[in-house]
């Protein structure tokens, strides 16, 4: 990733965009909440963002596919089960907590979230554990940001993540045939978690995040696998120990805690040195891409695993 | 296959709809999906990962074919009802099929790249158990013609049980190729494990039906 590469502006993707303001977001957000439940899509409400310095310069993922193409097994385990059955899910309102090992541990709201974090668009590469990639224009803040307001203690080394459990409106928390374990829980060491290229994204391609993207905010950490992403976030917490991580319970033999992206350590099942770049290389396109150390990200980031072994920490 | 001559106290029944019906429209139906498939996917229909889809598709067609090629025997069993005819048909499409799911692999998804492919077959277990499942199909294959059954007698029967083999490949070949358990390909491996399965007591259960069954019982009444 370079800082200094050209800046297209996803508007020439996407040209019809009335940006609202974040008030105007507010007022939008809030009566598009209220008419959830009978159009899908209702939440999407034009969000403005400042771009960011952190934007790779390549062809970003068209917007369908982003919205419609998603592991979010809450909802299904079909690519397209979140597009289509997360229209009962209301993302509004919503608050997450932040407790543990802090100083003032303290629930946000989202709106608040929204209103007065230093909102930016970061263009990221994400690649799935499953060997397929997208580039896309994230709107989001980092998640330090939040993360200083609650004063940390020397003590907390981790910061363990909980997803959102609801399964009157999560068609796959119900039923006999469960996948995982619900909710869905993720971590991060606390100098990954404070690294400036992690953020909390509450949208994407200039609107507020789709449900089927892990609305209303979401974890991305772009050189990690994308499981680490964990959507739809009610709770953020401080603690001493490696907190438990939902693949990693469900397949510990494939899934670390780690999940950087790594082209040199395969899963045990699959390569990962190649990917397939989604709606992008059609039909009878090249086929695959190679896949980066860290995702691409290996300027940035190596140096927080210096001296470990990878292999190991897969 | 070779129908025994049935013993002359046996009712005449007169032919069924299904046993007077061709085998060719077998064939040109049977290959409607893999072309649908692929004009979906040269027009951009499949989604937005039209190769992974068009290969999934074409492996779920294998699958599917396999499962009804070893519904022959216990719909026979249960039901008197003999699709026998049928059976060379729906095994070949079971072959042209994983054959087609290879192809596009191989072609479209790793666009030729031998050494990835070679070092897939070889290192993913997954890949690994499906090429075998697809290897194992050509024998049968190629012996799927009434001169082979002359020819290789007895032996053609013991040949042909790999289609067993292959079935449970291709099952496994899905559910290890999977993050976790979703329900699709578990499901399969199910209906394959109960077809599987069904061979085991068959022999039992169409001797317990010959002497007790109800054409038994109103035949000695």
């Amino acid at each position: 990733m370079k800082r200094d590469m050209p800046h297209i502006p996803y508007s020439e993707v996407t040209p019809k965009h009335l940006y609202l303001n974040r008030r105007e977001f507010i007022a939008a957000a809030g009566a598009a909440a209220a008419a959830t439940g009978i159009l899908g899509e209702a939440n999407a409400a034009a969000l403005e963002a400042r771009p960011s310095q952190y934007r790779v310069d390549e062809k970003l993922t068209p917007r369908d596919a982003v919205t419609t193409y998603n592991n979010f097994y809450e909802f299904g385990t079909e690519k397209g089960a979140p597009a289509l059955a997360s229209r009962d899910f209301k993302p509004l309102p919503w608050t997450v907590k932040i407790e543990g090992l802090v100083d003032k541990p303290r629930e946000f709201d989202l709106r608040e979230l929204v209103e007065k974090m230093p909102l930016e668009e970061r263009v990221y590469r994400m690649r799935c554990v499953e060997a397929w990639s997208m580039v896309i224009p994230w709107i989001g803040f980092p998640l330090s940001a939040l993360l200083q307001q609650v004063e940390p203690l020397g003590s907390a080394k981790y910061v363990a993540f909980t997803s959102v459990l609801r399964p009157e409106e999560m068609p796959g928390q119900r039923g006999i045939f469960q996948v995982l374990d619900w909710p869905y829980v993720e971590g991060l060491r606390l100098d990954e978690a404070m690294h400036p290229l992690t953020i909390l994204s509450v949208g994407l391609y200039g609107e507020t995040l789709p449900n089927a993207n892990g609305a209303p905010i979401r974890l991305v950490v772009p050189w990690k696998y994308g499981f680490k992403g964990i959507k739809s976030i009610t709770r953020i917490s401080f603690v001493e120990k490696e907190p438990p991580t939902t693949w990693n319970l469900m397949a510990p033999g494939e899934y670390g805690f780690y999940a950087n992206v790594n082209p040199e350590v395969d899963h045990p099942r699959w390569s990962q040195a190649t990917e397939r770049r989604i709606g992008e290389d059609g039909f009878f396109g090249s086929g695959r891409r190679d896949t980066l150390m860290f995702n691409g990200y290996g300027e940035q980031v190596a140096s927080l695993y210096a001296g470990m072994d990878l292999r190991k920490y897969y | 296959m070779h129908e025994r001559t049935q013993p002359a106290t046996r009712h005449v029944r007169k032919p069924d709809l299904w046993t007077r019906l061709p085998v060719w429209p077998v064939y040109l139906i049977a290959f409607i999906p893999a072309v649908w498939y692929f004009y979906l996917g040269a027009t951009g229909g499949l989604g937005a990962d039209p190769v992974k889809t068009f290969e999934h598709l074409l492996g779920i067609w294998t699958l599917r074919f396999l499962v009804l090629t070893l519904l022959v025997t216990p719909i026979r069993d249960l039901t008197g009802v003999s699709l026998i005819k049928y059976r060379r048909a729906l095994g070949l499409m079971a072959f042209y099929y994983g054959l087609m799911h290879f192809s596009a692999y191989m072609l479209l998804d790793q666009a030729l790249n031998f050494r990835t492919i070679v070092e897939d077959i070889a290192k993913r277990p997954f890949i690994t158990i499906g090429m075998l499942g697809l290897v194992l199909m050509i024998p049968l294959a190629v012996t799927s013609n009434r001169w082979s059954i002359r020819r290789l007698g007895s032996n053609w029967n013991r040949l042909h049980k790999l289609v067993y083999v292959v079935a449970a490949a291709g099952a496994l070949h899905f559910i290890i190729g999977v993050k976790g358990w979703p329900a699709e390909p578990v499901i399969y491996a199910a209906i394959v494990a109960v077809l599987l399965g069904w061979r085991g007591v068959r022999k039992p259960f169409v001797r317990w039906k010959r002497t007790t069954g109800p054409r038994a019982a109103t035949s000695s009444g």
